[in-house]
């Protein structure tokens, strides 16, 4: 099997997964109709994203493994996802700050991902740009309408924007996996989008009326494996099935 | 649908035509562009669809009805589901955009004109009940991720637009 790549698929996919599960968990709670339905169906986008790649990295493992035992049988020191799409929904503007700050990310990622040797990352990177494009101008809007809002939104947004921050340079960190992808012209060396990245978002923070933190030290870890203490909680939920109903289907 | 890739056998077109999408009944999903080819091999017909969006719940029950349609008018199949080229709104046909409307959801404007209407407010969707064009932005999602949320400002009435997709 192709190890490396297999890995990257996972690296991937697997922000989407969690990001996804985050949002969809919202189903019912969101602050009004209109933003419920934003996040749950921003959330089955992500699915159908990560459905795509777990079925590629299901055919490269072999064995008759499947997208679902990509999905459901990991444990969490196998899921590669960035720390900051694990962080929990504390409040709304913790929710619009975290969509936010990753998918000015993922739209930059997947424009580069276009350009890959790889047939099928290529294929799904042009099918979910589409989409991507259209999150990032929900959460690009919310970010202006919350920050150049009321006072109290304002203060809201600004508290989460500085509270995620530090998990946005893990972003543009590379593992040994993703340098060899790079180099095969296969993956995306994202330590190039940092600059672009810092600048677009910044600009919207701008836009906003907030201020860019000023923070100098980031977290890191979930690209090898070490998680937040939230993820297990994450896991749980959405392993449960699975877990104590193995191969249930429905 | 004059897309090169598109390479459907002529007989076939009829029964695929019967199909219709799950989400919206009014329009077959040969209108939708989702399928991009079907071609008779060894008798048995190889169908191959393309989703809307990467989410879309409807593929599964797509496949099925397509396979089930080919199978009344005595056809095996056999579906594949293909992600390049990415489906685009230009996909859908002139009738599709005219049962779209009918439906009471407004068809898709061109990209730029797209951008306008989500995220400058401009004023350009057409109201499906009484064509008004006094019609302002609710949601940037609607009912499916595919739709946004308007509301006619002259009659009152709400309704979904297709968003513009390439
Ligand atoms: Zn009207």
């Amino acid at each position: 099997m192709k190890q490396n790549l297999y890995k990257y698929i996972l690296g991937i996919a697997d922000n989407s997964l969690i990001l996804g599960q985050r949002m969809g968990a919202l189903t019912g709670h969101g602050p009004s109709l209109e933003t419920d339905i934003a996040c749950t169906n921003i959330s089955l986008d992500l699915f159908g994203q990560v459905r795509n790649y777990y079925q590629y990295a299901a055919k490269l493992k072999g064995d008759n493994t499947t997208e679902d035992d990509i999905a459901f049988l990991r444990k969490e020191r196998e899921y590669f996802n960035v720390l900051l799409v694990e962080q929990p929904d504390t409040n709304f503007a913790y929710t619009i700050a975290r969509q936010f700050l990753f998918d000015s990310y993922h739209f930059l990622f997947l424009t580069e991902l276009q350009k890959s040797y790889d047939i099928t990352l290529s294929a799904i990177a042009k099918k979910s740009i589409k989409e991507v494009s259209y999150h990032k101008r929900f959460s690009s809007d919310w970010i202006k309408r919350l920050g150049d809002g009321t006072e109290i939104s304002h203060e809201n947004i600004q508290e989460a924007i500085n509270e995620l921050w530090t998990y946005t340079d893990e972003l543009f960190h590379q593992t040994e996996e993703d340098k060899i992808m790079v180099k095969e012209n296969i993956g995306v060396d994202v330590t190039r989008l940092k600059e672009v990245y810092y600048d677009a978002v910044n600009g919207i923070l701008k836009e906003a009326t907030l201020d860019i933190p000023e923070s100098k030290w980031f977290q890191k870890g979930g690209k090898h494996g070490i998680h937040t203490e939230h993820l297990g909680y994450i896991l749980s939920d959405l392993q449960y099935m699975q877990r104590t109903y193995p191969n249930m289907e429905w | 649908m004059l897309e090169e890739d598109q390479n459907i056998e002529t007989r076939l077109i009829p029964i695929l035509e019967q199909v219709s999408d799950p989400e919206i009944p009014v329009l077959s999903i040969m209108d939708m562009g989702v399928v991009r080819s079907a071609i008779i091999e060894n008798g048995i017909v190889q169908v191959q669809i393309t989703p809307t969006y990467s989410g879309c719940p409807a593929m599964d029950v797509i496949g099925e009805d397509i396979k089930k349609a080919l199978k009344e008018a005595n056809y095996e199949s056999n579906i594949e589901l293909i992600l390049a080229p990415a489906w685009t709104t230009d996909w859908i046909t002139p009738r599709g955009r005219k049962a779209l409307e009918d439906y009471g959801i407004a068809a898709p404007l061109d990209a730029e004109a797209d951008k306008a209407v989500l995220l400058k407010g401009k004023r350009m969707v057409k109201c499906t009940n009484c064509s008004s064009q006094n019609t302002k932005l609710i949601s940037q999602f609607g009912s499916t991720a595919c739709k946004a949320q308007f509301k006619c400002e002259d009659c009152l009435e709400p309704f979904d637009y297709f968003k513009c997709f390439k």
